[in-house]
């Protein structure tokens, strides 16, 4: 029997040689096993050295390989021909971001803004290196989830505010914030209110909640971001009305 | 090409952003903030191999442990390759590191009374190995990079591919690198250089490493006249998914997994790896003994029940089974979450229900830059740490769980040292610095601009694959070395009639591809080499002319240096012994005494 194909339409743009964008279509041959990333491999390896794109570790954990596949924000490396067979696979660019290259995109807003957030522990002790913070795996629950962030931008193409704003600081990034918000170890809720509380902060969200559903690693940012709009109420109510309290 | 000659410069450049660089660039953000610090890295940090970690971190912390079991394990598991000073400093320094993560925010899985859990791991008398579920790897990489962002100071060069070592006045002063956005190919200065660019595994088709991890920072001080240490000690894991090399962490094994063969026998208890306890036993698994025995001794087995006909055949090679069905799926859920994504989307098969179809897999690289237990090279400036550098704590074999431990024990320790360095070395002549950046742009644009040859990346990279796996595999010979050797002489040859389809400057990976290759055939060589001359059977490297361990003539250390053509030549150096003489590696009974 012939080797099958599928019919691969990709997103191609070069800045030095291309006005503007276009799509190129590749035959690939079609194997049940293959993720769609093996085959974009195969048209590198194969038939067209100059597709850029980024890709590493092939097992969903790096982060790198995310584009709009059919239009859907996708990791590549975990979504299969067979899903899509025999139709012809878009494949293109994560949307809300500029294009560096082909499907490579430009993910310098992004790293602003995650580093706003202060995504670390903030604490005004200094560290005691004889024992671990203690912290019951109730406590570890709290936040467990919205720590699995891998940072593949699927939430950021698919919000419906960051194709508006693209101030707005965004779901992984706000998630984040909320995972060291949530964390008992931490202190720094009041150092990263002013940023969260602020219009690109978590109001910003209109609460679609499509970054959610597209997440690969269910960290469910659209919760983490409702539950502190509700924090940052109360942190607004505690700030105006009891100045002089504790916070 | 673009070029462009304006240098780059700052006191301390890291090569590499994955857990052992930014730990050494915390140390040194926290020791001064006045240095210059800039860490570059050909991917986003938090897209380092770090990441693809799953099972754990190894350090005593206890009250059942003890700092000579620790030693012991990790000793023992190296077939006495290690050296001992270093792994007393490893396993002393590693409790304050992971209690060091675990302050940084590390989301360790935890006992009731909100104390650290920890894990039993395989090769260990005691269980250590500190976990965040199946995927600690992935948490200790964002947690330090998370952590890193709080420094302002330190310069980040994401997306930068270094190219080369700047050496002048018998000094590292900096790397040549190309901005992928742009493709400019800069020069850096500093004053010095850590290596932390990881392992090499892609030198292998059938590999748990990720696409990047092509040995760059090991070829670039190999070529600058470092020696590479103990290159022929390669680990395998006993447990990667077929077809693609996706692995199934040991801890699948230390919460309870057996290997079955195509008869449902757990094969082990006929490899000198102790008697099998029912999986109900409270007791199982036992430490050290049938699948917590070390990885390069189930990897022998594998290869024994696949000559004796037991493996179960499958369309990506023979396997075995991991069966975990006995765990539960509540623990399964709870321990071994990703363990269950893995085999459901890259197997098909849920391991809740079904046993998971598994063989060895090119893991690990034991060997690596010459370093001292400083992470100093013999070259002055220069400090390399992690994967690719080579201390030696692992030995003939790591034992899984101390690497990710040892990226953090030694990247501070890489921090320490080189900001101790840049303070005191005083000024000396970079005249060259620029010209030696501007052979290295017209050395990269021939690449670039050739339009004869024929080849294709891809093609001589399948060589140098199928070079490697059929003669420097888990079982070598001299035979199987030689053809080896010579099949990556020709694949060296094949390099310069490699001709790129592209033309751009901007985010060009075929270009940076092309480099990664020519980065591998040094490193398959000094593999391929050193192996050939090692003619005895220590740890993960077994030759079927020389079955036995040759303490008289190798209890050492091999030095791969190169030479002009490519080829190393191989020099010796001695294990360092302090407490643990070289015994008989014992698995499946109560190990010797330790301190003995
Ligand atoms: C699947 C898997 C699971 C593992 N599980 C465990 C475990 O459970 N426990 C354990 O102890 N160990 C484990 N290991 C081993 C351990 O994870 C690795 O040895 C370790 O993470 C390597 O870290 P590193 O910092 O040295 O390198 P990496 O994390 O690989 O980072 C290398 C860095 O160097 C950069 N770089 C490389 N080349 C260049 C260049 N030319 N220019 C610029 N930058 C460059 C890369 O961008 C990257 O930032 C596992 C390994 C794998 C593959
Ligand atoms: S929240 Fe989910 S979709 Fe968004 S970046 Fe993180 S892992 Fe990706
Ligand atoms: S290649 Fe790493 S997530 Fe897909």
């Amino acid at each position: 029997m012939p080797q099958e194909t599928i019919t691969l339409e990709v997103f191609r743009y070069r800045p030095e040689e291309d006005k503007q964008s276009t799509f190129q279509n590749y035959d690939v041959p079609y194997h049940e096993h293959w993720v769609v990333l093996d085959a974009i491999n195969w048209i590198k390896d194969n038939v067209d050295g100059t597709l850029s794109y980024r890709w590493s570790c092939r097992m969903g954990v790096c982060g790198s390989c995310g584009m709009m596949i059919n239009g859907e924000p996708k990791l590549t490396c975990a979504v299969f021909l067979k899903d899509y067979f025999p139709k012809v696979i878009r494949v293109e660019p994560l949307v809300n971001f500029p294009v560096e290259r082909d499907l490579v995109i430009d993910m310098d807003g992004f790293m602003e803004k995650l580093k706003s957030v202060k995504p670390w522990i903030i604490r005004d002790d200094t560290d005691q290196m004889d024992q671990e913070y203690l912290q019951t795996p109730s406590q570890l629950a709290a936040y467990k989830d919205f720590s699995m962030c891998i940072n593949c931008m699927l939430c950021y193409s698919a919000c419906p505010v960051l194709d508006g704003d693209p101030e707005f600081i965004g779901p992984a990034a706000l998630a984040l914030a909320h995972r060291y918000n949530l964390d008992s170890r931490d202190k720094g809720n009041e150092q990263r209110q002013d940023i969260m509380g602020a219009e690109e902060g978590v109001w910003g969200c209109a609460f679609v909640g499509e970054c959610t559903e597209v997440c690969p690693k269910n960290v469910n940012p659209a919760g983490a971001i409702q539950q502190a709009k509700i924090a940052s109420t109360k942190a607004w109510y505690r700030s105006v009305l009891l100045p002089w309290g504790k916070r | 090409m673009r070029q462009m000659s304006e240098a780059l410069q700052h006191d301390i450049v890291i090569v590499g952003g994955g857990g052992a660089g930014l730990r050494a660039a915390i140390a040194v953000a926290q020791l001064d903030p006045n240095l210059s610090l800039a860490v570059v890295s050909k991917v986003y940090p938090m897209r380092s191999h770090t990441v693809a970690a799953e099972g754990g971190a190894a350090a005593v912390i206890k009250d059942n442990d003890s700092f000579e079991a620790h030693c012991y394990d990790t000793i023992s598991g190296s077939d006495w390759l290690a050296d001992q000073d270093a792994v007393e400093l490893f396993v002393d320094e590693a409790p304050r590191e992971l209690i060091q993560m675990e302050h940084w925010g590390c989301p360790w899985n935890r006992e009731p009374d909100g104390r650290v859990s920890v894990r039993p791991f395989g090769g260990m008398t005691i269980e250590r190995t500190w976990f965040a579920s199946d995927k600690t790897g992935f948490h200790m990489l964002h947690t330090l990079f998370q952590t890193l962002l709080q420094y302002d100071a330190v310069k980040r060069y994401d997306e930068w591919f270094a190219t080369k070592l700047l050496i002048e006045d018998g000094r590292c002063q900096g790397v040549v690198a190309i901005e992928m956005r742009t493709g400019q190919i800069r020069c850096i200065k500093a004053k010095a250089v850590i290596l932390s660019t990881g392992g090499a595994g892609r030198i292998f088709p059938f590999t748990t490493n990720g696409a990047i991890k092509t040995g760059d920072g090991t070829a670039l001080a190999y070529k600058a006249g470092v020696p590479l240490k103990d290159m022929e000690f390669v680990q395998y894991h006993p447990t990667g998914l077929p077809g693609t090399g996706i692995l199934i962490t040991e801890a699948a094994r230390g919460e309870g997994g057996v290997l079955l063969n195509k008869h449902g026998e757990r094969y082990l208890k006929d490899y000198d790896l102790g008697e099998p306890l029912e999986v109900d036993d409270p007791k199982h698994p036992q430490k050290r003994t049938m699948e917590l025995g070390p990885r390069d001794r189930l990897c022998q087995a594998f290869m024994k029940e696949h000559e004796k006909g037991n493996t179960i055949e499958s369309p990506f090679g023979d396997v075995v089974h991991l069966d975990i069905r006995h765990i539960g799926e509540k623990k399964i859920n709870k321990l071994l979450p990703f363990v269950r994504e893995l085999a459901k989307n890259y197997a098909g098969i849920d391991p809740v229900h079904e046993p998971i179809p598994v063989r060895p897999v090119v893991h690990y690289m034991m060997g690596g830059i010459h370093t001292d237990i400083d992470t100093a090279t013999p070259m002055p400036g220069l400090y390399a740490v992690g994967e690719c550098a080579c201390i030696s704590i692992n030995g003939a074999n790591r034992l899984g769980s101390n690497s990710l431990t040892k990226l953090l024990v030694f990247g501070k320790r890489a921090g320490v040292a080189a900001a101790k360095y840049v303070r005191s070395c005083g000024k000396f002549d970079d005249s060259s610095l620029e010209s030696q950046t501007a052979s290295e742009q017209a050395r990269i644009a021939a690449i670039f601009n050739r339009t004869s040859g024929n080849e294709r990346i891809a093609a001589v990279r399948g060589d140098m694959h199928h070079a490697m796996e059929s003669g420097a595999g888990i079982y070598r010979h001299d035979a199987t070395l030689a053809t080896t050797c010579e099949k990556l002489a020709m694949v060296r040859k094949r390099l310069g009639n490699i001709q790129l389809d592209d033309r751009s400057n901007c985010f060009n990976t075929e270009l940076t591809t092309m480099l990664e290759l020519e980065n591998m055939v040094d490193i398959a060589e000094a593999v391929a080499h050193s192996a050939r001359q090692r003619t005895e059977s220590r740890g993960s490297h077994q030759r079927t002319d020389f079955p036995e361990r040759d303490d008289q003539k190798f209890l050492k250390h091999s030095m791969a240096y190169r030479t002009e053509d490519g080829t190393p030549r191989v020099e010796y150096l001695d294990v360092v012994i302090t407490k643990w003489p070289p015994a008989k590696r014992v698995y499946g009974e109560k190990p010797i005494e330790s301190g003995a």
